[in-house]
């Protein structure tokens, strides 16, 4: 049966379905179904979160103080972004300015997560897409040197390097313990990269590994750890103390050094690795211009990185607020949370129930009230599904809508944003991918596209970074040295009842928090997430999410095997235990309570 | 596959020198918070033994532990994965998905029986008939029991598969069960955190790989070599507790001089683990040295146990408070009494301060 989607999309379930369950190299729990025709192109695409955990059930009557690190605890990959929405959403409840150092303390926080996680991702979770690691084997030392030192001057590139590298891979491989390289899709036909560029990608495979964890050393410095490092409603828990006694227990000179130290590497490492191989990697699959799914026509953004301190407004964000439609870049909407017509979610095909399932709720109406139920044409049983059927509910993940239209975020959605406006740190350096590429703008609406917006982010993140490690610098020589706003620390100091919105650009895209207090407690706290937009399930009206559409058209070099799947899919970086709902077991709340 | 390779020859194969591998051995030692002599015995069990699998399995969590095992430096986790181990399932990581994926669990159930390790990161929900949380259309919980069936031992990583953690937390809404409760004739691991330092979880996988046995656990089954003692015991910020030299709010004096943090919240004084010690990401900080209290991650049900910060927040409790800015000794209620306890004893005999010890540490086992 072939249908047309309102968002102009068609589906033909008629062919053979394709399962792979689990999606693996992403955060959590995801399932994805496809109906191949007989040339092996992807026709009909079902997304699916299997998982839920029960986060915003837990938050009620919590102290609004501490509702950071329960969020932060929705996701350890994009760790810290949870947070920072949090303690902004309550900020903004509460009214609470914070000092100037503590936003520029909090946007190299959230930099350097951008680029860490930009980088994990482009080596550790979406490289094997497009590279064979056992034809690396293959390689001549001496051309992969070659190679790399044709499109970089990043030291480590002698064929000695290489071979070495090589020689590691092959006793790995003759081992015959292949570990997580075990049952990979190696010798596809999919694949398009000469062993020299696979043997360098693996190299640089290895490097990025060790190197990623210098990175977040940043969030350790300020935060005390990472994973998960400590934030603190009203600034951020670290003190500045450059000159006094007692510097040792503060942020102070070696402190500042050791930030600055780690920023000029992570700028050399995405520049002179992460961005070559990008393109590299790109050179060889140009004509492969799949997955570009909404990108084109459909795209929001909250914006992020506030420039000063206690201005929410977009002009004062660096990265670019609004919502484009229809496909018309030439029109870039506002975009207001707190407006009830504006974002709503919908359970028409979620295991969720609503009164009248019509309708979209508005995040602070939000109800949700488990349903976990399969459809008739459910291949399999309860408790072993062989196949979902996708005309009924088949989700953990909600439907949000902007305006009723299902949404790409992320990476490619900023980025084709601040290019619609004109933003010269976004369009000059599209521009040049796509003239060093000799490719036309369409060609940014693909897989391969939201690909290169992440890496042009991560460099971005990485020199801004930089921004604003100068801006602490020159503030406290300046001497501001203050760090947190206790005005209204105390519970006693609040009114009866307030709510708030706070909201950040995470690495895959616009998140954001609700949160009402009541009495000093959280009265209902919900937060609608990334990959919430990105893996949504159809809606009443039957418009499909931002992975369903990326998936079709889509061309299988073997229909056993998912690699092309994972491409598109890895594409948007998904993070299923960001997507994932919360359920009330006791049907208690459930109208006061989102879940997700 | 050749079963008499070792990790040493690997590592010499890969082109690892003596040298270097004597000082990861020597790293190790060190990282295990063992005598520089056992670096030798380190080194004659990797000249010997070879790699062993591991599975590891992602139930509902946040995969804060995957992405915390990656930044270990000593041992590097490529180093890890590519010489000492064999890492053959991980999701975060691997190439295969789908049914190539899940094919990799049956060969080694059948292939390794007996002989693999099982990681766990994260919990079983048990709601919904277990499907709040499936894999290959079937409930994690069926997956973790069968993998759990044929492993040599089981390790849960971090507070979500050794207590339960957010998701676990009141009302705990999906039922997250903590890897013991439904794995029960296995050895189980317990190596918390939310989440663990990177070279605490792989310095525990080590020793079980150089010592071919289970490392020594206290009786809530976590390593003792890591987590014997409170965070409070090695605090850098220790004498300022003694000398009652407290933070008082945020981004005062005392904070930007390093005071203690206790009014402000911090359970170092209860919560066992190394993070005061090894510290976090090489040893750049800690929590508490980056001006945060301890939030008590590692401890079992540390969600539900009051505000991170309800020392400072619920000030009337505090009997004596004035006394305590004075003298550093606290009276209060609930943890805070254990930890006026604590303080008291600060000043007395040693013997005394022991006895205290013993105490509390029954009474946090009881917890």
């Amino acid at each position: 049966m072939s249908v047309a989607t309102p968002n102009g999309f068609q589906l033909d379930n008629t062919g053979k379905r394709v399962v792979v369950d689990p999606v693996t190299r992403i955060e959590g729990h995801l399932r994805c179904e496809v109906n191949l025709d007989e040339d092996n192109v992807v026709r009909n695409a079902v997304s699916s979160g299997t998982m839920w955990r029960g986060l915003e059930v837990i938050l009620r009557g919590r102290d609004p103080r501490d509702a950071w690190a329960f969020t932060q605890r929705i996701c350890g990959v994009c760790t810290g972004t949870h947070a920072l929405t949090s303690v902004r959403a309550v900020e903004n409840a509460l009214g609470i300015p914070i000092p100037e150092n503590a936003n520029t303390i909090r946007n190299i926080m959230q930099l350097t997560l951008q680029a860490q996680d930009h980088l994990v991702h482009f080596y550790h979770l979406h490289a094997l897409d497009w590279v064979d690691v056992v034809s690396a084997l293959k390689a001549d030392p001496k051309a992969t040197s070659e190679l790399a030192q044709s499109i970089s001057d990043w030291p480590k590139s002698s064929p000695g390097y290489f071979r070495d590298i090589q020689e590691r891979l092959k006793r790995f491989v003759a081992l015959g313990q292949l570990g997580p390289f075990t049952n990979g899709y190696w010798g596809s036909p999919a694949y398009r990269l000469p062993p020299e560029a696979n043997l360098m990608a693996v190299a640089h495979y290895l490097d990025a590994l060790d190197f990623q964890k210098e990175i977040v050393k940043i969030h350790t410095i300020y935060g005390g750890k990472n994973p998960h490092p400590n934030w603190l409603v009203g600034g951020v828990p670290c003190s500045i103390n450059v000159s006094d006694t007692g510097a040792v227990g503060a942020v102070n000179m070696e402190r500042l050094n050791m930030m600055s130290k780690i920023i000029d590497e992570t700028i050399e490492f995405i520049d002179k690795v992460y961005i070559p191989d990008l393109l590299a990697i790109a050179s060889f699959y140009k004509d492969w211009t799949y997955g570009g799914g909404l990108s084109g026509q459909a795209v929001l953004s909250y914006g992020d990185i506030p420039e000063h301190a206690n201005d929410d407004s977009a002009a004062n964000m660096l990265l670019p607020r609004g919502a484009i439609i229809n496909g018309n870049l030439s029109e870039i909407h506002d975009v207001d949370l707190t407006d009830p017509e504006q974002v709503q979610e919908f359970v028409t095909h979620s295991w969720f129930n609503y009164d009248d399932e019509s309708r979209g709720l508005h995040p602070w109406e939000g109800v949700t009230e488990p349903n976990f139920t399969l459809g008739p044409n459910t291949e399999g049983s309860e408790r072993k599904i062989l196949a979902l059927d996708e005309q009924a509910k088949y989700s953990w993940v909600k439907a949000p809508r902007w305006r009723g239209h299902a949404m790409e975020v992320g990476p490619l959605a900023r980025w084709v944003i601040g290019y619609a406006k004109g933003v010269p740190e976004f369009k000059e350096p599209v521009e040049k991918v796509l003239t060093d590429l000799d490719l036309p703008v369409e060609a940014l609406f693909s897989a391969l596209g939201r690909t290169a917006a992440r890496g042009l982010e991560a460099s971005w993140a990485a020199h801004k970074m930089r921004y604003f490690h100068d801006k602490l610098i020159a503030n406290i020589k300046a001497g501001d040295t203050a760090t947190a706003n206790t005005e209204k620390w105390e519970i006693k100091s609040w009114p009866k009842e307030v709510r708030g919105v706070g909201t950040t650009e995470a690495p895959r895209g616009a998140l954001g928090h609700w949160v009402v207090i009541k009495d000093g407690k959280i009265d209902n706290y919900q937060a609608v997430v990334p990959t919430t937009w990105n893996a949504s399930p159809r809606d009443q009206a039957g418009n499909i999410g931002a992975y369903e559409a990326a998936l079709l058209g889509t061309p299988l070099a073997k229909a056993d095997e998912p690699l092309e799947i994972l491409r598109v899919l890895h594409s948007f970086d998904p993070c299923l235990a960001c997507a994932a709902h919360i359920i009330d077991p006791e049907g208690e709340e459930l109208t006061r309570v989102e879940v997700r | 596959m050749p079963s008499t390779e070792t990790f040493y020859e690997v590592m010499r194969q890969q082109g690892i020198s003596r040298r270097s591998f004597l000082k990861f051995c020597s790293l190790s030692a060190t990282a295990l918070g063992l005598a520089p002599a056992f670096a030798t015995k380190i080194a004659t069990a990797m000249e010997t033994k070879p790699r062993i699998p591991v599975i590891w399995l992602h139930g509902l969590e946040c995969t804060c532990c995957s992405e915390s095992f990656i930044r270990s430096a000593h041992p590097l986790v490529s180093d890890v994965v590519l010489s000492m181990i064999s890492l053959d399932y991980q999701d975060l990581i691997m190439a295969a998905a789908g049914h190539q994926a899940e094919a990799i669990l049956e060969e080694t159930r059948h292939k390794h029986a007996g002989n693999y390790i099982l990681a766990v990161e994260g919990n079983a929900p048990l709601n919904q008939d277990g499907m709040s949380c499936f894999v290959a259309g079937r409930p994690f919980v069926d997956q973790l029991q069968e993998m759990a069936s044929d492993a040599k031992a089981v390790v849960a990583w971090g507070s979500c598969a050794s207590w339960g953690c957010v998701q676990a937390a009141r009302p705990n809404p999906s039922r997250a069960t903590p890897v013991h409760e439904v794995v029960r004739d296995k050895p189980v691991i317990k190596v918390p955190g939310c989440p663990p330092i990177p070279e605490v979880m792989t310095g525990v996988l080590t020793y079980m790989l150089t010592f071919e046995q289970l490392p020594p656990l206290d009786r809530q089954g976590r390593p003792k070599m890591f987590y014997g003692q409170r965070i409070h015991d090695k605090c850098y910020r220790r004498p300022h507790f003694d000398a009652g030299q407290f933070v008082e709010a945020w981004d005062d004096e005392g904070a930007r001089r390093g005071y203690c943090l206790y009014k402000m919240g911090c359970k170092g004084p209860t919560t066992y683990n190394a993070c005061s010690t090894v510290r976090w990401n090489e040893g750049v900080s800690f929590p508490i040295q980056s001006g945060h209290g301890c939030i008590g991650c590692s401890e079992d049900g540390f969600w539900d146990k009051g505000s991170f910060y309800q020392h400072v927040t619920d000030t009337h409790l505090f009997g004596v408070e004035a006394n305590a800015d004075k003298t550093g000794i606290a009276v209060a209620t609930g943890v805070g009494a254990a930890i006026a306890g604590h303080a008291a004893v600060s000043g007395v005999k040693r013997v005394q301060q022991k006895k205290q010890q013993k105490q509390q540490e029954q009474g946090d086992e009881t917890v």
